[in-house]
């Protein structure tokens, strides 16, 4: 076994035991971006040999991806779009930064949808990433690099962003864990702007305590995102491992048209959570297709105004050079800011989006946690995406209500299909800055559950 | 058929916060040695920045707003107010649409009332600078303007005429300057005017009717201009009212070389700014306990402070209004004079002489110190009578012509005498004194 396959704990665990180095495990990771990125396409930056850090610190230099729209200084930093093809920041992305001083080392940039704009990798600018567990699918995304990466151990962890399910989505086909802490959680700033009202950076990792390990490290108030959270963030350590006793759990959207083939595994999941002591029950919440509409319209109608700064004056390339997707939702989110139009739909979803937060206060008056399928499907095969305008919306179709809430959530493998290789996700959401509880859950299940990988293998 | 003036005023004024509205950068874009120094990557828009809001900022704006009698909205937002141009590195200017800070004040004028229709905070602009550099026409782009914070005061259109504007403006800036918020420099482009010129007939005055256009004329930087501007505007569109003809909505600039307004751009098209609530900021609420306490920080007003003045220490308004300019200035003289009365000194006479340059001074100088040079000026000689007779005698030895005539009847020659023993005398004599002391030598 290879330092590149260990699980972000298990590495840790050995540089503690001084079983081995950072460096070594950074070494590792290269040798396998080397041998499988030119099939995967998950990195579109790779660090060589000599950018381990000189005094690796406090995590002696453990290894992880960035996605390519957080800001960096090492490398750069495009948001996959040609637009900014050549682009190095001269400033780094808060959590980058964090992450940084806490002695990280960075393998590089991961390929995203241009601009996050989608849910499969394959707006990217520079080709689509493919999904390692099966390489005519695609991995999801818009994060799906950084899914690759993670499912391909290419990396430990990798840092990605969700805006509405950006994180779960890929963890979901690629097989791996997903976590978004709360929005507000970790900072914004640095991070490219997509829809500035539900963007939150998390990780794309191996295992739930990886999740649970690193995502404290990214969070906590940042003076330069006047909408980051000063409240204090839980101890996520003491809800690995336990049971569920006593917890009262809604399951959502298992009704929806389109689900019977893969209802049946879902099923299963309820069964595994109420051996764990939890009371499960089918919930009833606000129908998540208006989510979407919701989502469509303040997304679009961000992204016109976020996207308006690459004008063709600065960053060396024209307007030109934005590629279908970013210019259809900017035209879409142009009409939709007009005069006489964004009453009519910008504050119209606003409200519409008040009335989903309500509905999940309402939900949460009931049930302490929420679980639902991630994806209404297995990971796509590439090309399904294409003729499909609404494409990422409708395969967020179940994480959408939460991500413009700013739900603390996340997703966690809950079956694997032998056949395809390819992997169904639980979504767990929990009330705002409750992240402790959505952790609660994805690691009883995990732990409970046979579906991930890297739970059992063995240490070194 | 007469027409009569319909005039709202626009004024952009910068706050003098010691960073910037959205980030910590200097915010001196007048004092910067070179261009581009005070910048990051928020005022520079680059991708993935963050504005942070500057609560001096807003405090200041809700500030002015009380001073003009303004109510505050207690829960106000930041805009985003969308459109391209080289200045505006984001594609959009973070203003206030629909919930300034401030709303519904009103400027006394001696032709009326000026009502305020609103004050909002937003970020100034970087600044164009249209150069040749070998031989090639360009524009280079300076950011240390960028994100300077910037009030802007929108009246009703309650002005009627040219003088009304140049007053109203006028008071705005000695509004700034009072509360130390702002410089309000129109040569600099610190302030900056905007006037919405229309007219109507005595019909529509009749039946207090608004007319259906309006003529904007924009970046003004002068109050002259401005005045110089609206009449000119008043010819313009009387001629065009008188020929028939409708006045189509469109903005103007001033052309100061050859004093007329210049066609900028129409209606037609003019842009759509796409408003909508910043992401990026959250709302900003207050409570009516922190709206009071910045109240109790206002100081009087210019007309509330001369007269005071008036009141307390006899100081005549025309003297007093020298001393009105800036906040600190203010406070400096109110010590004055109270300085000035304790010391049993003539207030009044002390304004004048600061007012006409007979002292020489600035306002950082000390009390103690002016005080000090305006007795040295008023000092009376303490010369002892004997000393005084001596000077007196002598100089009616040296003109004993003079004394000759002054004792047949010319009594006019008593300030000849006068002026010869000041001069003899080589310093400043109590003038009563001398006389007294003269008139009993001259009748000796």
């Amino acid at each position: 076994m290879k330092l590149n396959q260990l699980t972000f704990v298990q590495a840790l665990e050995g540089i503690k035991a001084k079983k081995f180095s950072g460096r070594e495990v950074f070494a590792d990771c290269l040798q396998a971006i080397k041998e499988k990125n030119p099939t995967l396409n998950a990195y579109l930056d790779v660090a060589t040999p000599d950018d381990f850090p000189q005094k690796p610190g406090k995590y002696a230099g453990l290894p992880l991806a960035v996605k390519d729209n957080f800001c960096t200084l090492d490398y750069y930093t495009r948001a996959s779009s040609r637009v900014l093809d050549g682009f190095r920041a001269p400033y780094q992305a808060t959590v980058v930064q964090k992450l940084a001083d806490s002695g990280f080392s960075f393998l590089g940039k991961t390929n995203m949808d241009a601009w996050a704009h989608g849910s499969s990798t394959e707006t990217s600018d520079y080709g689509p990433s493919k999904n390692p567990r099966n390489l005519k699918h695609a991995p999801g995304g818009s994060s799906g690099g950084s899914a690759a990466a993670v499912a391909a151990d290419m990396c430990l962890a990798a840092l990605g962003t969700e805006t509405a399910g950006s994180v779960r989505q890929p963890a979901a086909w690629c097989g791996c864990v997903g976590f978004r802490p709360s929005y507000g959680r970790a900072s914004r700033y640095g991070v490219i702007s997509m829809a500035s009202s539900t963007d939150s950076p998390g990780f794309l990792t191996k295992t739930v305590a990886d999740a649970a390990a690193l995502t404290p490290l990214i969070c906590g108030p940042d003076p330069h995102d006047a909408t980051s959270s000063w409240e204090p963030f839980p101890d996520l350590t003491r809800s690995l491992r336990t049971d569920l006793k006593g917890k009262k759990i809604g399951f959502l959207y298992l009704d929806i048209p389109g689900l019977e083939p893969m209802r049946a595994h879902y099923e299963q999941a309820w069964k595994d959570l109420e051996k764990l002591g939890a009371k499960v029950e089918t919930a009833k919440a606000r129908d998540p297709q208006e989510a979407i509409g919701v989502y469509t319209v303040v997304q679009r109608s961000e992204v016109s105004s976020n996207l308006g700064r690459f004008d063709g004056v600065r960053y060396g390339h024209g307007r030109d050079t934005f590629g279908a997707e970013a210019r259809r939702r900017i035209i879409l989110g142009t009409f939709l800011l007009s005069q006489g139009y964004a009453d009519k739909y910008y504050l119209q979803a606003q409200k519409v989006r008040t009335l989903f937060m309500q509905d999940f206060a309402s939900l949460f008056s009931q049930y302490d946690v929420l679980v639902s399928p991630t994806s209404p499907s297995f990971a796509k095969t590439l090309g399904s995406s294409e003729n499909s305008a609404l494409f990422g919306e409708l395969e967020d179709i179940f994480v959408e209500p939460s991500a413009i809430c700013g739900l603390p959530s996340g997703s966690v493998p809950c079956y694997h299909d032998p056949k395809t290789n390819l992997y169904l996700g639980l979504n767990v959401m929990a009330p705002y800055h409750h992240e402790q509880a959505v952790i609660e859950v994805m690691s009883a299940f995990e732990h409970a559950t046979a579906w991930n990988s890297w739970i059992n293998q063995d240490n070194l | 058929m007469s027409y009569h003036l319909v005039c709202g005023l626009e004024i952009h004024t910068e706050l003098k916060t010691n960073s910037k509205m959205f980030c910590g950068c200097k915010n001196d874009p007048f004092g910067a040695p070179k261009p581009n120094i005070y910048t990051c990557p928020v005022c520079l828009g680059l991708p993935g920045a963050l504005p942070v809001a500057n609560k001096k900022a807003i405090e200041w704006t809700i500030k002015l707003g009380l001073f003009l009698g303004c109510k505050i909205n207690l829960d106000s937002k930041f805009d985003r107010k969308n459109y391209f141009y080289p200045d505006l590195p984001k594609s959009y200017q973070i203003s206030q649409f629909d919930l300034p800070f401030c709303y519904a004040g009103h400027v006394d004028t001696d032709w009326g009332v000026v009502r305020i229709n609103r004050i909002h905070l937003e970020e100034d602009t970087a600044k164009l600078l249209h150069q040749e550099i070998d031989g090639q026409k360009v524009t280079l782009i300076d950011f240390n303007r960028s994100s300077v914070p910037l009030i802007e005061i929108v009246t009703e259109p309650d002005i009627i005429n040219s003088q009304q504007a140049k007053q109203y403006a006028k008071k705005i800036q000695e509004a700034v300057r009072l509360l130390g918020i702002g410089d309000a420099d129109m040569q600099k482009g610190g302030m900056r005017l905007e006037a919405n010129i229309s007219l109507r007939d005595d019909q529509q005055v009749k039946n207090n009717q608004l007319p259906d256009y309006k003529v904007e004329v924009k970046n003004i930087n002068s109050f002259n201009f401005m005045g110089q501007a609206i009449d000119y505007e008043i010819k313009r569109q009387t001629r065009l009212l008188e020929a028939g003809e409708k006045i189509k909505q469109e903005t103007r600039g001033w052309d100061s070389v050859n004093n007329k307004t210049f066609l900028q751009r129409s209606k037609e098209n003019a842009a759509d700014y796409r408003y909508f609530p910043d992401p990026d900021l959250p709302v900003v609420h207050f409570e009516p306990e922190q709206i009071e306490a910045i109240r109790q920080t206002l100081p009087l007003t210019h007309d509330a402070h001369l007269s005071a003045w008036e009141k307390d220490y006899g100081i005549e308004p025309k003297y007093g209004q020298k001393f009105m300019e800036k906040a600190d200035q203010v406070a400096w003289a109110d010590e004055l004079w109270q300085q000035a009365k304790k010391d049993q000194l003539d207030p009044n006479k002390l304004a004048n002489f600061l007012a006409n340059g007979k002292i020489d001074y600035h306002s950082g100088e000390t009390v103690a110190v002016i005080i000090e040079r305006f007795r040295e000026l008023t000092k009376v000689a303490s010369s002892s009578n004997d000393e005084l007779t001596r000077v007196i005698d002598q100089v009616l030895r040296q003109n004993s012509a003079e004394v000759t005539r002054f004792q047949a009847g010319e009594k006019k020659l008593l300030g000849f005498f006068m002026g010869q023993i000041m001069k003899a005398a080589g310093k400043k004599l109590d003038a009563a004194k001398v006389n007294q002391l003269l008139r009993q030598q001259l009748q000796a």
